[in-house]
């Protein structure tokens, strides 16, 4: 019974994790409508960054913050430079863009910090609390998580640039119609989802080591959390997200073993865009024809 | 870059028209003496990667028609690719059956897995789509090493095969008569992709591309359509990997990751997206480039394949096939 409780806790340990990747998917799709397969290659750049200026002799907390200032900059320049002059193009032109990114991106990452893997410090204390449960990173990283999704919620609901960005997304032609800026509108929406990704980057790294296909698998199953949760809803996504934690640990440990865990993530997408494609909490989308 | 949704390039490229002054039967002869000149010409090494594109070109091509001429993004096809395989290697070394029998077995299975796999596809558009097969291709491996299975596939050890010798006593080695091999059955699905666009089935697969609504308008069943595409394109995709079963002479859950799926689609896009001829172009780059990188470094040819893709998606969104075009018509005015 202990044994259950604790692959619970762990799952909501790194459900937090997920959560957090999927809460950055979900802002560029609420922003852009854009799904960014590249979200996971730009958290683990982020992460070397963070590493970087870490080994620097920075204090951790400050490295935090640059690494978020710099990765916010960084999407927002994405936007800029790669996706602004295909917004009209066709989903399957915007599908190779993000391969694209994919591809550069995670063997840029190589090239420059080599393909080691490499530990990352914890700012947390490390070692185990609540008599063995739990260890002191899991605890501050579910925290910074559930921190994370407070700060976008406020953002998102109780301050204008938030509610021009909402109305960017839900009605382009109206927004601009009374002066929301929407291409810079999405440009933050790039931003503020490279910046949470790498806040997750940062907090996973050292549970999985670094290296730079660290984020490939956690992507999928943030995919997977962010449908089950609903992909318009960043409630949705955390909740989903930790769900998806919780399932995958129960999964590998009583059901499929560890060897078939990625499988589980296909498993869940496919269940949720069979069973119910809008999400637990989603709206359900309805257009005119 | 509205040149990929738009239909009239890719119904154009369904007719090849041969340039005007140039009698067709000239341009067959010369295509047969360029595809027979590296049986003379070649050393092993290059014939096996002119063998290996060809395979990729079938498989680029069975990717093309779901995703170029369907509009439904499979990021995914190297599971097909990877099923087709292990059907061939399979069927050999543990079946002892003839190389012959792999090639259709393969393509029906894979087919029959694509029409299973397209069924719940149809529910998902776009990016969803995109995504789904994603994590289809980066399970793939995982499935493969699964345990319960192992006996047949061979778990991480994966399965040796032996290439065939040519039949009837032809004075070809392995190496040769499977690049024989190769580029004939590459030929045949080529024509046949060729006469399936232009066919009144083609015309529907784009038209739904285009404008599904209109489509279903004019009487076509959506659902039934959509799905044998995929089939198609599926079947297509295992023949190619049935044969680089051949080729390779090994199959193993590591030569199957997500990452082949990605170069699939990189192959598409610069061979020309809806182009039956592009895929060609498509096979030979996958092969060459990344030999011409990896002597940059390590990391080059990921890097140069993003880079290009991406240059291709802005600078050329017809692909190869698209430039050619573009430059033919502007040779016969």
């Amino acid at each position: 019974m202990n044994g259950f409780l604790h692959q619970i806790i762990a799952g909501i340990a790194t459900g937090g994790i997920y959560a957090s990747v999927a809460l950055a998917l979900v802002m560029i799709y609420q922003a852009t409508h854009h799904v960014n397969f590249a979200q996971g290659e730009m958290a683990t750049f982020s992460t070397y960054i963070a590493l970087t200026l870490v080994n620097a002799g920075w204090p951790f907390w400050l490295a935090f913050v640059a690494t978020v200032g710099i990765s916010f900059c960084l999407g927002v320049l994405i936007e800029r430079v790669l996706m602004r002059p295909m917004d009209k193009a066709p989903v399957l032109t915007h599908v190779g863009l993000f391969i694209g990114l994919v591809l550069v991106v995670s063997n840029l990452t190589g090239w420059v910090f080599d393909y080691t893997v490499k530990p990352f410090p914890t700012p947390f204390f490390d070692g185990p609390l609540l008599g063995g449960l739990v260890s002191g990173h899991e605890l501050g990283s579910t925290a910074v998580t559930l921190v994370v999704l407070g700060l976008v919620y406020l953002f998102f609901r109780h301050t204008s640039l938030g509610l021009a960005m909402r109305a960017a997304a839900f009605n382009p032609v109206s927004a601009r119609l009374v002066g929301v800026r929407v291409g810079w509108m999405l440009a933050l929406g790039w931003g503020l989802a490279a910046a949470i990704g790498a806040i997750a980057g940062i907090m996973v790294a050292p549970v999985v080591f670094l290296e730079p296909n660290m984020m490939l698998g956690i992507l999928l199953y943030a995919f997977a959390g962010a449908l089950l949760g609903g992909i318009d809803n960043p409630l949705g996504a955390v909740v989903g997200g930790f769900a998806v934690g919780v399932i995958e640990n129960l999964g590998g440990t009583y059901i499929v073993g560890t060897e078939l865990k990625l499988t589980l993530a296909l498993v869940i997408i496919i269940g949720v865009l069979l069973v119910k494609p809008s999400g637990l909490f989603g709206r359900v989308v309805l257009s005119r024809v | 870059m509205s040149e990929l949704s738009e239909a009239p390039p890719s119904l154009r490229s369904a007719t090849v028209r041969p340039a005007p002054g140039i009698p067709p039967a000239l341009l067959w002869a010369l295509g047969a003496v360029a595809l027979l000149l590296p049986l003379f010409m070649a050393e092993s090494f290059t014939l096996f990667q002119l063998t290996t594109a060809a395979i990729y070109a079938i498989a680029i091509l069975g990717l093309n028609i779901i995703t170029g001429y369907n509009g439904q993004i499979s990021l995914g096809h190297g599971a097909f690719y990877a099923v087709g395989a292990y059907v061939g290697a399979i069927m050999l070394d543990k079946l002892n059956l003839p190389y012959w029998s792999t090639l259709p077995a393969a393509a029906v299975i894979c087919g029959i897995l694509g029409w299973g796999i397209g069924r719940p596809a149809l529910r998902l558009g776009g990016l969803y789509l995109a995504l789904t097969t994603f994590s289809l291709a980066v399970a793939v491996p995982q499935i493969l090493k699964y345990r319960g299975i192992e006996e047949w596939t061979g778990g991480v050890q994966g399965v040796l095969v032996t290439k065939p010798d040519a039949p009837f006593g032809l004075p070809l080695n392995p190496d040769q008569y499977l690049y024989v091999l190769t580029v004939l059955l590459a030929l045949g699905v080529f024509i046949l992709a060729r006469n399936l666009m232009a066919s009144r089935l083609g015309r529907a697969i784009v038209a739904i591309r285009d404008h599904a609504l209109a489509a279903e308008a004019m009487g076509m069943n959506i659902a039934n359509i959509k799905t044998a595409t995929f089939a198609i394109s599926a079947a297509i995709t295992g023949l190619a990997g049935a044969l680089s079963a051949l080729a390779v002479e090994f199959v193993s859950p590591d030569s199957f990751q997500a990452s082949l799926s990605i170069t699939l689609f990189v192959g598409m896009v610069v061979g020309g997206v809806a182009s039956i001829f592009g895929a060609v172009f498509g096979g030979l780059f996958v092969v060459f480039m990344p030999n011409i990188a990896e002597g940059l470094s390590k990391s080059a040819p990921g890097v140069i394949y993003g880079i290009i893709l991406i240059a291709f998606l802005f600078l050329l969104p017809g692909g190869v096939a698209g430039l050619l075009r573009r430059l033919g018509a502007r040779l016969r005015r």
